[in-house]
């Protein structure tokens, strides 16, 4: 039996549905490129901003046990070096045929029109508009996702900055997420990605009773934010009609099924690669073709959403 | 559910290695690989990776470059330092014929010392070659000595030692002994010498490399290099 493993998303085509998510790898072409060559169905870049950042001191990342905690703080070479680092992956991801999504970041609505404008330049195959790091409101204020009209104020202005097929990516630190994501995919979203890290979060180090990350607080994610990544895009799916990239503790083949389940039309990968390295969407993908042949599955859309049916 | 948070240790023993750099012994034991590092968190201050120059106690050789190394050297006997790791891929102990050749520019000697302890525990020869801009720069070489290796110095200005840089001392070295394998850490420029060395003599080689590393887990991409994570696929890349 031939095995589909491939991905339809705003009209790109992934040979599968694992997508690098940002901020895990994306910082430079070669790094891309690798990350396709183990796997990946489709890679993210490190969302990138108006001007260059430096992002927070260390300590930035820790594994905390049941997942990681970040406060990365969206260092990046600023939207002109940006433009440079996509063209040369495009040139490298061609021949693999593996799409990139170029993810990026402004403080102000006009600031995300006007990255979205210079990196369209670029031509990267999407956008992704990420409007909730949860680790820079000491600087930038709360988040635009974490209310359904500034998260639909900022779709929209990409929306009418480019052609490019644009996933707004959501925040799960809010009371009602549908809300949000109705309001994107009225802005003109084409799609969206959910869910951003969980929290924040606070590790504190008992020996010295200080908290850990330099920022103090940061986002949650890995195994631990799964089930509430599932619910998330489980709902999302059932409210609205463009498609959602499900993004959120998938370590293995079983997860990503879980998340295609829920209705997801592709599946995030990132706190993964901590344990897996680069290889781990090679070892995701087999296992989901093997889960795919042992239950008699051709294509993805033979099983994707059923949990809404059951 | 226990993670890899960083854990506290304190600093039982400090010694002045040279003008610049100090050695800091800790309460702390890792089971680590010579050429692995270690993230060193001061509270308050920063975190940055360092090689571990001993597992057992973990030992740590800090040149005093920035500010947060700056702190670090303010540390007394008694004070706590905070660490997590061991981190990375180290160098590999090959076996074949000869001396074990190792080359450290400047602040490079550090993991070395670890290696050579390693190799010198195995009975492999050892030769360093240790090579600085001057001669108050040379780093460990007492160290070195007691482990009985042989080792050369090298200093640009001729300050002690041969006159002129580690890697052409190497050459030097290896057209007249039997190397089995070069193992190296210093400045880029340095590790891109004993690259084009290695590729020259048909030698198998292992370079330790610096990156600019935030997570040190392999996950935010800070240390790139080529294709590569400095944190996780290195620090020691094989050449050769």
């Amino acid at each position: 039996m031939s095995l589909d493993l491939s991905v339809d998303l705003c009209g790109i085509r992934l040979p599968n549905p694992l997508v690098l998510a940002s901020g895990i790898l994306g910082t430079s072409a070669p790094l891309l490129e690798r990350v396709a060559r183990c796997g990946a169905g489709a890679v993210t870049t490190k969302s990138c901003g108006p001007a260059p950042r430096a992002g927070h001191p260390n300590p930035t990342v820790i594994d905390w046990g049941g997942g990681l905690i970040n406060a990365v703080g969206l260092p990046n070479p600023g939207v002109e070096a940006e433009v440079e680092i996509i063209a040369t992956a495009l040139e490298q991801l061609a021949p693999l045929g593996v799409p990139l999504i170029a993810s990026i970041f402004a403080e102000t609505v006009a600031g995300f029109a006007a990255v979205a404008e210079r990196i369209s330049t670029a031509n990267p195959d999407l956008i992704e508009v990420n409007i909730s790091c949860p680790n820079v409101t000491a600087e930038f204020g709360r988040p635009f996702a974490l209310d359904p009209a500034s998260a639909a104020q900022v779709t929209a202005a990409v929306r009418a900055a480019t052609t490019l097929p644009i996933i707004v990516k959501l925040s799960p630190n809010v009371t009602d997420i549908v809300a949000i994501a109705r309001a994107v995919e009225d802005a003109g979203a084409d799609a969206i990605a959910a869910i951003n890290t969980l929290g924040p979060g606070m590790v504190i180090d008992v020996e010295s009773g200080r908290p850990i990350l330099a920022n103090r607080v940061g986002g949650v994610s890995g195994p631990a934010i799964r089930p509430i990544a599932v619910r998330c895009v489980y709902d999302i799916c059932a409210a609205v009609s463009v498609p959602v990239v499900g993004i959120g503790g998938v370590t293995c083949g079983r997860d990503a099924v879980e998340m295609l389940m829920a209705g997801a039309t592709a599946v995030g990968v990132g706190s993964a690669v901590y344990q897996g390295g680069p290889e781990v969407f090679g070892h995701i993908r087999d296992e989901l073709a093997g889960w795919m042949q042992a239950h008699d599955y051709a294509s993805l859309s033979e099983f994707r959403g059923i949990a809404h049916e059951r | 559910m226990s993670g890899n948070l960083p854990s506290a240790a304190r600093i039982v023993s400090i010694t002045e290695e040279n003008v610049r750099v100090k050695t800091l012994v800790l309460n702390a034991r890792a089971q680590a690989q010579p050429g692995q590092f270690a993230m060193v968190w001061l509270p308050g201050a920063d975190e940055k990776p360092f090689s571990i120059v001993d597992d057992h106690p973990l030992t740590f050789t800090i040149a005093r470059v920035g500010p947060f190394t700056q702190q670090v050297h303010a540390l007394n006997v008694g004070d706590r330092l905070w660490w997590r790791g061991p981190f990375g891929r180290g160098f590999e102990i090959v076996e074949g014929n000869g001396a074990h050749l190792l080359i450290g520019g400047g602040y490079g000697a550090a993991p070395l010392a670890f290696l050579a302890r390693r190799l010198r525990a195995a009975g492999r020869q050892v030769i360093t070659i240790i090579g600085a801009k001057t001669k108050a720069e040379l780093l460990l070489e007492a160290r070195f000595a007691a482990m009985g290796c042989t080792i050369i110095a090298a200093t640009e200005d001729g300050s002690a030692g041969m006159r002129g840089l580690a890697t052409d001392v190497a050459r030097d070295v290896a057209h007249r002994e039997r190397v089995a394998t070069v193992y190296a850490c210093g400045p880029e420029g340095m590790l891109a010498a004993v690259e084009r060395l290695c590729a020259e003599l048909h030698l198998p080689g292992q370079v330790s490399r610096e990156g600019y590393m935030r997570c040190g887990l392999g996950v935010c991409g800070s240390c790139h290099h080529g294709p590569w994570l400095v944190c996780r696929d290195g620090p020691v890349f094989t050449v050769g």
